[in-house]
């Protein structure tokens, strides 16, 4: 295993995001040692129920990314609906309205290309379930600028297209089942 | 020749925005970084120019490649009635005092292509408010200008706009607002009569004076926070006491120097007033 410090996880889920979060988050404790950056694809209309849903189910603290606030070990951030998200390499985060990417917006590749520029080989990127191919360039940049990159098993996943897309464009470190995504980031993350 | 590491593609890209500010005189020194290189890299993959050291050449000798640069760095991403409750707040909680005045400034700051302006335009229509008020449109980009001034739209957006209106509590049929010819609709020409659209930099020019509201929406996310600050006093000088100032729905002004200027009128839409005596030596 590498000798790097993680200092950052970004993880991008689309269709089935939601039991996949849940499953992962709810495993993970209070004390994460770094931040996890979430973009999970979902309606420009939604409201933060989810979010708030999140929060009570986890011991992790779990919120929405507000512009100018600063990426803080032990706690997970989920962009708003309808705005791209982006980390800027102080740690804090950054809103757009530019228009969508790979028809989404919040786009997973905006996310992690930031990320990448942001953290470098400090940087973990998981792909999960999704039915569309939004994050594999992204992920092939996290790896382009040193970074770690998770892939579920599509197998697991509710929809396979998001994580196949995602090992055919890069050379996954790790294709992992659902269920030990949250036990891989925790060891990786020791 | 080495991959350019990270700390070299930071240093290009600052020489480059320093070269357009000298150049053509647009500052996007204090804009988001992450933003800034997101764009600028996007125009490096489609410019065929090797890195961005080459793109500074291509900036200061070719005004039409500039022209591209400066359409990539502001986003003109907009809609009728984005996001229909902070339409609905305005409509409860701005109008209302709006009444009580005489005459009504308006400064619409970001304008863009228009659809917000005249959105709002149409709400103050059916509050009987229009022939009282004079709105400021200002954007710093002449491209998006000219459309606004226009007035015309894709009309495949119109469904989207329509639903969006009925949301923010539309008195009428979003219909009577516009005429469709062809692909396109163009805005009812009574709405564009007491608008003014004007060039207008945030990051570079003054004061516009003695304004009822200001209506700046997803513009501050761009800016960092020193370049948010000065926005945010100049809006605050630009507004009378009790004047209202809205921003985006992710936008706030808990982390600015100003905040004490300002009430909260309505939390969740981001919806402002001055307040009466602002403690100016805070703002010096």
């Amino acid at each position: 295993m590498r000798k790097t410090k993680f200092k950052a996880i970004v993880i991008g889920v689309s269709l089935g995001g939601a039991k996949a979060l849940q499953m992962i988050l709810s495993a993970l404790p209070e004390k994460f040692p770094v931040p996890i950056i979430i973009v999970q694809h979902i309606s420009p209309h939604s409201d933060n129920y989810f979010v708030i849903h999140l929060n009570g189910l986890c011991k992790i603290k779990v919120k929405e990314a507000q512009e100018k606030e600063k990426a803080e070990a032990g706690t997970v951030y989920i962009s708003p609906p309808n705005y791209h998200l982006l980390i800027e390499e102080d740690g804090t985060f950054s809103l757009s309205i530019e228009g969508r990417v790979n028809y989404s917006r919040p786009s997973v590749d905006v996310l992690f290309e930031s990320a990448a520029y942001a953290y470098g080989t400090g940087l973990i990127g998981i792909i999960l379930t999704g039915a569309n191919n939004d994050g594999s360039k992204g992920l092939k940049k996290i790896q382009e600028e040193g970074g770690l990159s998770i892939v579920q098993d599509p197998k697991t996943a509710e929809a396979e297209s998001m994580p196949k897309a995602a090992i055919a464009a890069t050379e996954t470190d790790y294709i992992v089942p659902l269920e030990k995504i949250s036990e891989l980031m925790i060891e990786l993350c020791k | 020749m080495n991959k350019p590491d990270k700390e070299n593609i930071n240093i290009e890209i600052k020489l480059l925005l320093e070269a357009v500010f000298l150049k053509y005189g647009y500052d996007f020194r204090n804009y988001s970084q992450a933003h800034v290189k997101r764009r600028i890299m996007h125009r490096l993959s489609v410019s065929g120019c090797e890195n961005i050291t080459q793109m500074i050449h291509e900036v200061l000798y070719d005004q039409s490649f500039f022209n591209k640069l400066l359409l990539d760095l502001s986003i003109n991403v907009t809609e009728m009635f984005r996001d229909p409750s902070f339409y609905q707040a305005l409509r409860q909680k701005v109008i209302p005092n709006l009444k009580t005045y005489p005459f009504i400034k308006i400064w619409h700051a970001g304008c863009s292509t228009g659809e917000e302006a005249y959105s709002l335009a149409i709400i103050l229509k059916e509050e009987g408010l229009y022939d009282k008020v004079q709105i400021y449109a200002t954007d710093f980009n002449q491209l998006v200008l000219k459309k606004a001034k226009e007035g015309i739209y894709p009309i495949n957006l119109i469904k989207e706009y329509t639903y969006n209106y009925q949301k923010s509590g539309g008195l009428n049929s979003f219909a009577d607002y516009y005429n469709a010819k062809y692909d396109s609709v163009i805005i009812d020409t009574e709405l564009k009569k007491n608008i003014v659209f004007a060039d207008h930099n945030l990051v570079l020019d003054g004061v516009f004076g003695e304004m009822n509201l200001i209506i700046c929406r997803n513009v501050l996310i761009y800016f960092n926070r020193e370049l948010q600050d000065r926005v945010i006093k100049l809006f605050s000088d630009s507004l009378v006491h009790g004047g209202f100032l809205c921003l985006g729905s992710k936008e706030n002004l808990r982390f600015s120097k100003y905040s004490n200027n300002f009430l909260d009128v309505e939390k969740n839409e981001k919806i402002y007033k001055k307040v009466a005596f602002v403690n100016e030596s805070k703002s010096v």
